[in-house]
């Protein structure tokens, strides 16, 4: 009964407070484990602390990193997008065959290489955008609708190239993966860019409440006037021109593009960071530096590993088990 | 000795959410074979003491003894697997699957290791007849009514050998004749003697199948009282924690009966169709009146406001605002001519449960507060604050998420949403449905309010009284038709029920002609 009293008498506000903690646990629960991986790696292993090994994971990491905002976006309209890899693969195989057969416009200095930027990635742009047609127009499952590029796109890019390995040596479109102004990575700094774009997007524009709301309960969002099937469709548009803008750094970094692997198992590693970094697959919510965070886990783990001559295929399992934790951890309690 | 042992006693339940305390020592005791009224208003417990008695959530404190032993039930699987069974106030069922499943899931009788599917038809038909119910057993629930859906629910309930049936609002689905038919399955349960907690905020239905009621406010236990030694303003006072006398002054509802200054035309709807839900619908609202649309379930009720709103296609008919034609081919176009649609159903088609009071609020505001695309936050914080206050929303603050405010402050949420865009045409489905009875009369004084300050109205309500009290005019629908329009001086329980039962003389002849095509 003293117990009873007590609950009672508390002033109510009080009772927020491990609700609170809790939250806190779960937003930042992800970058703690980035913090120790980091703080192990730096008492660990002697080669981490050198710049050459930042830049290194940083590079690695940047076009996961890009692909997968786009796939927050998509996640948390409640879809999902399973053809980033295929656009990787088709804007990288488009990307040459635009510098390199010398076509009019393309050979013009410096025109002829932002197009041959801009052209692949908006092409990646239409296919999301056929994605986006597929998911609304046609109320295609997202799963389903995006599988089709994934089975096809792929396929569409092995056809363009013949099948072949498409080796060039082009420095100014290859800027867009190997420059490194101030000694940064100049896929780093895409990717820090984007990110902070899209969290700024997320939570100071009419688009991202309309991305919350549509993910959060479509009906709902639908009678109170969003215009539902316009916001989709932007993000799978803008899932694609991410997916495109990675596929081009990918080939400039390779000087060399394969049909057959750009992008390859991209669209599971987007998924990865995504749900690691805390945003569910539900939608209705999403976090963009969550998403960053949970692909440098990813890639911390993997790469700690294989420093320590871990093989490529524990690592994996090893990663799993950091998916399952993360996900375990943020899962929705019930009260 | 048997009789006297309650078979429910729940005591000292306390329970605290993040920022509130829900409840607070209270109690519930129900007999053996006892119909049980547990009455209150939303936020007043009754919900949060349910789902402790089934194990949905965890209590603080206090005890629960049910058929003489101390329980704990874990998960309402337990609760149910020991003769606990839950009826909800949504239909918890899975559309997909045929009834017979539905009833049996998770206990499907079996042969060999397998589903022995002709043994559980026959069951299932077996329990449903019980209840004066005949279906094919074997065809997706989704094919059914809800009120038949409800049914197959109870059906399931039942059949677990239950010693108690919790129905959370049972009836919020069914029309007069099926509520009647629940009924006679609650006094046969009675019979059995399986107890029932029967929850409602129909005052008329607590009277009819009844015995004793538990009266909950602010998270306590205020009364148990047997039905019979309580009259329905006393109630209603102990639910308001209010003197008889302010209850007496301030009528059942919080319309002003007066009918208000019809202004100019507003909207004309002519001949509406959409689908095989709407077959003709003529109406119209002024600005500054209040018209009700009346009509038992499946008369095409919400399909109207749907239509109009743009939500659903029409394939013929006309509506006009002004006096000049309109199509909006979205809501978005119903709302930028200035109509706001406050939906039926609040959880599936209105909050966004995850995001806050304040994106809730301003949803439908968004275009008007954002320049190039940017939300202008203070703006937007200035409109919530100001909603807030003047509805009475009560909120931990506009940062808290929708879903953990109780019913009736979501509705107010959801009014917000479309008052603040200063809308000139307000349509409201079920405005009070499922709200306590204090938040009811405030939002029913606040559509009074809004329509003084000339903005039209249209209400969709089950309630008579709302009705009857709060409209200039009714238009009544059956099948799908507008069979009927009540001016003021006409209004009464009688002619709206005459009205939704056999339409009104005039409109015979169209129905003949409807069959005659047909």
């Amino acid at each position: 009964m003293a117990k009873l009293d007590r609950v009672a008498g508390l002033p109510q506000r009080r009772f927020a407070l491990p609700e609170r903690f809790r939250a806190v646990g779960q937003t930042y629960g992800a970058l703690a484990v980035l913090l120790l991986l980091v703080l192990y790696n730096l008492v660990f292993t002697p080669s981490f602390r050198t710049l050459a090994a930042l830049n290194l994971n940083l590079t690695q990491v940047a076009t996961t990193v890009i692909v997968a905002t786009g796939m927050t976006l998509v996640i948390a309209t409640g879809g999902i997008d399973l053809s980033v890899g295929s656009l990787m693969a088709i804007a990288g195989a488009l990307a040459p065959m635009l510098f390199s057969r010398n076509l009019p416009l393309f050979n013009i200095p410096v025109l002829g290489t932002v197009l041959a930027w801009l052209v692949p990635i908006g092409v990646a742009g239409l296919f999301g955008l056929f994605n986006g047609m597929l998911v609304t127009t046609f109320r295609i499952q997202p799963i389903i609708a995006t599988l089709i590029l994934y089975v096809g796109g792929r396929g569409i890019a092995q056809v363009a190239t013949s099948g072949n390995i498409q080796n060039f040596k082009n420095p100014a479109f290859q800027v867009i993966g190997l420059a490194r102004p101030l000694g940064i990575p100049v896929q780093v700094i895409l990717m820090l860019v984007i990110v902070a774009i899209a969290a700024w997007v997320m939570r100071a524009t009419i688009f991202g409440r309309y991305v919350l709301a549509i993910g959060g309960n479509e009906p709902a969002a639908r009678l109170a006037g969003v215009p539902v099937a316009r916001i989709k469709r932007m993000v799978y548009v803008i899932s694609g021109l991410l997916a495109g803008l990675a596929g081009l750094i990918v080939i400039a970094i390779n000087s060399s593009s394969d049909a057959n692997r750009v992008g390859l198992g991209m669209e599971l590693d987007a998924i990865a960071a995504v749900a690691v970094g805390g945003t569910p697959l539900t939608g209705g919510r999403a976090t963009i530096g969550g998403t960053l965070i949970g692909a440098l886990i990813i890639q911390l783990i993997r790469s700690t590993l294989l420093s320590k001559g871990v093989p490529f295929a524990v690592a994996q399992i090893v990663i799993a088990g950091i998916i399952l934790l993360a996900v375990y951890v943020q899962r929705q309690r019930k009260v | 000795m048997a009789q006297s042992e309650p078979l429910l006693l729940m005591e000292g339940i306390t329970k605290t959410f993040p920022g509130v305390l829900a409840l607070q020592g209270a109690s519930l005791r129900v007999g053996r074979g006892e119909v049980h009224a547990l009455v209150g208003q939303n936020g007043a417990g009754k919900s949060t003491m349910i789902k402790i008695l089934t194990g949905a959530y965890r209590r603080d404190a206090g005890s629960i003894i049910f058929d003489g032993q101390a329980v704990d039930f874990q998960s309402p699987q337990q609760a149910q697997s020991q003769g606990v069974s839950t009826i909800y106030q949504e239909v918890n069922l899975v559309p997909f699957r045929s009834v017979s499943e539905n009833i049996f899931m998770g206990r499907e009788p079996r042969r060999f290791g397998l589903i022995d599917w002709r043994r559980m038809n026959a069951e299932a038909s077996t329990i449903l007849e019980r209840f004066g119910i005949r279906v094919d057993v074997t065809q997706p629930l989704l094919q059914l009514n809800v009120a038949v859906q409800q049914m197959v629910a109870i059906a399931r309930a039942v059949s677990f050998r239950s010693k108690l049936v919790i129905m959370d609002e049972p009836t919020s689905s069914l029309d007069e004749r099926e509520v009647a038919t629940l009924f006679d399955v609650i006094r046969q349960l009675k019979q059995e003697g399986v107890s029932v907690i029967f929850v409602s905020h129909r005052l008329d239905e607590l009277y009819a199948v009844c015995d004793r009621v538990t009266i909950m406010r602010d998270g306590q236990t205020v009364d148990d009282k047997p039905m019979a030694g309580i009259t329905k303003l006393e109630l209603v006072a102990r639910m308001l924690g209010k003197e008889l006398g302010e209850v007496r002054r301030l009528g059942t509802t919080g319309f002003v009966t007066a009918t208000h200054q019809a202004k100019q035309e507003l909207l004309t709807a002519h001949g509406l169709q959409s689908g095989h839900k709407l077959h003709g619908v003529d109406l119209d609202v002024r600005a500054g009146e209040i018209v009700g649309l009346a009509g038992l379930l499946g008369s095409g009720r919400t399909e109207v406001a749907r239509a109009i709103f743009g939500a659903d296609p029409i394939d013929a008919g006309e509506i006009q605002m002004d006096g000049a034609e309109v199509v909006f081919k979205s809501p978005a176009d119903a709302i930028n001519a200035g109509i706001g649609f406050c939906s039926e159903d609040r959880k599936t088609e209105g909050i966004i449960p995850y995001m806050s009071v304040r994106e809730n609020l301003t949803l439908a505001l968004l275009p008007v507060l954002a320049r190039n695309g940017i939300v202008a936050r203070d703006k937007q914080q200035a409109i919530v604050e100001q909603f807030i206050k003047r509805l009475g929303i009560k909120t931990a603050g506009p940062d808290q998420k929708i879903r953990e405010l109780s019913g009736g402050n979501q509705q107010k949420v959801l009014l917000a949403r479309w008052l603040c865009l200063n809308p000139r045409l307000l349509i409201l489905d079920e405005p009070t449905r499922g709200i306590d009875v204090g938040a009811k009369g405030e939002i029913q004084s606040l559509i009074n309010e809004l329509a003084e300050g000339g903005l039209g109205v249209l209400m969709i309500s089950s309630e008579l009284e709302e009705l009857t009290e709060g409209c200039d005019r009714v238009v009544v629908l059956r099948d799908g038709q507008a069979v009927a329009e009540l001016a003021h001086a006409d209004l009464s329980e009688d002619a709206i029920m005459t009205a939704m039962a056999h339409g009104a003389e005039s409109t015979t002849d169209q129905q003949v002609g409807r069959h005659g095509e047909a």
